[in-house]
């Protein structure tokens, strides 16, 4: 892992001297202060259960949705299409340190972004409820998911890129498999199909998996280990895969 | 290892894409400080070659030994001993000249001490040094070509493989890459491939044609000269007749052939050459011949030398005429 900072610097430097990076960024905020507006709007109208911050975690994969693809549709697709993996691998450099090099700095930006919606929460808090304390943990615990889920969602972005050289492909693969377990995983209980009493275990499965039950525990509070180990493994399994593909593709062929 | 004086040993190399048989059967040597070029048609498999020999794709069966490591066994430490330039040289659009440079230098392991000096040295053999501060995505192709040029030395490696490095090039800079490439003889072994002719000649030692997977000539230029080309031409300036010509030539061999290339000038002088079958000289014969006729007057007489470009056609069709030998046969069957 000689090389991994070398490459890491180089990622994150050629993210911050590009223009696209900020104005994602911009377009980002717009949307989550935008969303987080309307939030608002609905406490002014109706009284509600839960907090604005719980409310607005719930929507936390609306942005992964765009921005998850975008972020990591170019990262090895366009090094392939560009021809640049090769004169990058044929530096004493392994795939392992490229992948993790990639993945970690559009991880960095992601958690970076997010980080930077925290604003949004202290605003609220010093104008709207100047009179009560913040309640920091639904806070910690929502952003604790979305850095822990951020790993799986960034983790498949990067294969999805790693398997083709066009960027669009690459886009809307990483984007059906984010898609594919957020939605799938969320709704799968639900089809009429599995009512009968033999498919016990899927409904376990979906469970096990479902990203907005995973997003309700956290930000109320409840750090469930089982949810930081499928995260993780999965990430770390798809990151594996990612360094296979990019072994096959571009090493041995 | 055998002859650690080689730096490349190549011996059976095969790569299949498919049913594509990319690369047949190359086997060749490159003594350690040799400058070797690469010819073939496009899709010979020069490119594949090249990338076999860096260890970037691995070959179908074949070995390749670079200073004596089995690329197949090794192929990390192979990659400290090479600087590569692929083809269409590849760079990141959105950095400087200099920042590129600077990070290659670290992913090349150049220790922290020396990486000023190499990248100061490559930034001038390159003439990059005004550059250095301009955006690569901006540079026009002869700069970025430089830069991928200065990459490729930026290391001093003990072997630099170039993939067409003076493409898209002007003359001026043809000259400058030359004579960079030149002053890398005996310090480094050096393989380009090229599809112009003259220049190859200029500064490789060796010179390797490839065409359709297999090696169909290798040697120095004279050598190939002398492999593919079976005839001699002098060209003259003579004013008289060429019949005339051709009659009292035909004394001195039958397998004579007389062209007249171009139109007689003011003075009545015409140009006109004469191919003979085999490698001999006959310059000697030829003045005698001609000093015998007095109504043949010639001014100048010289052996014309046949530019590689007859020798590369040679060489390549000599070869297809072969592969059509080969599926004649089974088209009969």
């Amino acid at each position: 892992m000689r090389h991994y900072f070398t490459l890491l610097r180089n990622e994150i430097w050629r993210l911050l001297i590009s223009p696209g990076t900020y104005i994602a960024a911009f377009l980002f905020l717009l949307v989550m202060g935008f969303m987080f507006q309307w939030l608002l709007q609905l406490y002014t109208s109706d009284p509600q259960d839960e907090t604005p911050s719980s409310l607005f975690f719930r929507l936390f994969f609306v942005p992964v949705f765009f921005m998850v693809p975008l972020l990591t549709m170019r990262s090895i697709a366009d090094e392939r299409s560009s021809g640049t993996i090769e004169t990058l691998l044929t530096t004493p450099v392994t795939a392992t340190e490229v992948v993790l090099s990639k993945f970690s700095a559009s991880y960095l930006y992601y958690c970076t972004l997010w980080f930077i919606t925290s604003s949004f929460h202290i605003i609220f808090f010093t104008f709207a409820q100047s009179d009560t304390f913040i309640d920091p943990y639904p806070l910690i615990g929502g952003y604790s998911y979305i850095f822990l889920s951020g790993s799986l969602f960034l983790a498949l972005g990067i294969f999805a890129s790693s398997i083709t050289r066009s960027q669009l492909v690459a886009g809307i693969l990483g984007f059906t498999l984010v898609f594919g377990f957020i939605v799938v995983g969320s709704n799968v209980e639900d089809l009429s199909v599995l009512a009968a009493g033999q498919a016990h275990w899927i409904r376990q499965f979906s469970d096990h998996v479902d990203a907005l039950q995973h997003m309700g525990d956290f930000s109320t509070g409840i750090i469930d280990t089982r949810a930081i180990v499928l995260y993780l493994s999965c990430a770390a399994t798809f990151l594996f895969l990612s360094i296979l593909m990019v072994e096959y593709r571009d090493g041995a062929s | 290892m055998d002859s650690p004086n080689h730096a490349i040993e190549v011996e059976k190399l095969h790569k299949r894409f498919g049913k594509i048989e990319a690369v047949d059967g190359i086997s060749f040597q490159v003594a350690q400080g040799q400058i070797v070029g690469f010819l073939g048609p496009n899709g010979a498999g020069k490119s594949t070659t090249m990338r076999i020999l860096t260890g970037y794709n691995r070959a179908s069966s074949g070995r390749v030994r670079i200073c004596g490591i089995p690329v197949a066994a090794d192929p990390h430490s192979i990659k400290r001993k090479i600087g590569y330039m692929p083809e269409n040289n590849p760079l990141p659009g959105d950095l400087r000249v200099i920042e590129y440079l600077k990070w290659r230098a670290k992913m090349k392991e150049i220790p922290r001490s020396e990486r000023r000096r190499c990248i100061e040295t490559a930034l001038e053999a390159c003439d990059l040094v005004r550059a250095q501060d301009r955006i690569i995505g901006k540079l026009s192709k002869g700069f970025r070509q430089r830069v991928g040029i200065a990459d490729a030395i930026l290391a001093e490696p003990e072997i630099i493989i170039m993939d067409e490095p003076t493409i898209g090039l002007d003359p001026h800079q043809v000259i400058l890459i030359r004579d960079l490439i030149a002053s890398l003889r005996g310090r480094m072994t050096v393989i380009i491939s090229s599809h112009i002719l003259p220049e190859i000649e200029m500064t490789c030692d060796q010179i390797i044609i490839i065409n359709g997977g297999k090696i169909v000539g290798q040697g120095s230029p004279t050598e190939l000269r002398e492999t593919f080309i079976d005839y001699t031409t002098y060209q003259l300036e003579l004013n008289g007749c060429p019949e005339e010509l051709q009659s009292s030539l035909s004394g001195i061999t039958p397998e004579l052939l007389v062209d007249k290339i171009a139109e007689p000038d003011a003075a009545g002088f015409s140009t006109v050459e004469i191919q003979i079958k085999g490698n001999q000289d006959y310059g000697e014969r030829l003045f005698q011949t001609l000093a015998q006729s007095p109504e043949l007057r010639v001014r100048s007489l010289r052996r014309k030398i046949e530019p590689l470009e007859n020798v590369f056609i040679a060489a390549t069709r000599r070869s297809w005429e072969t592969v059509d030998r080969r599926l004649a046969p089974a088209e009969g069957e």
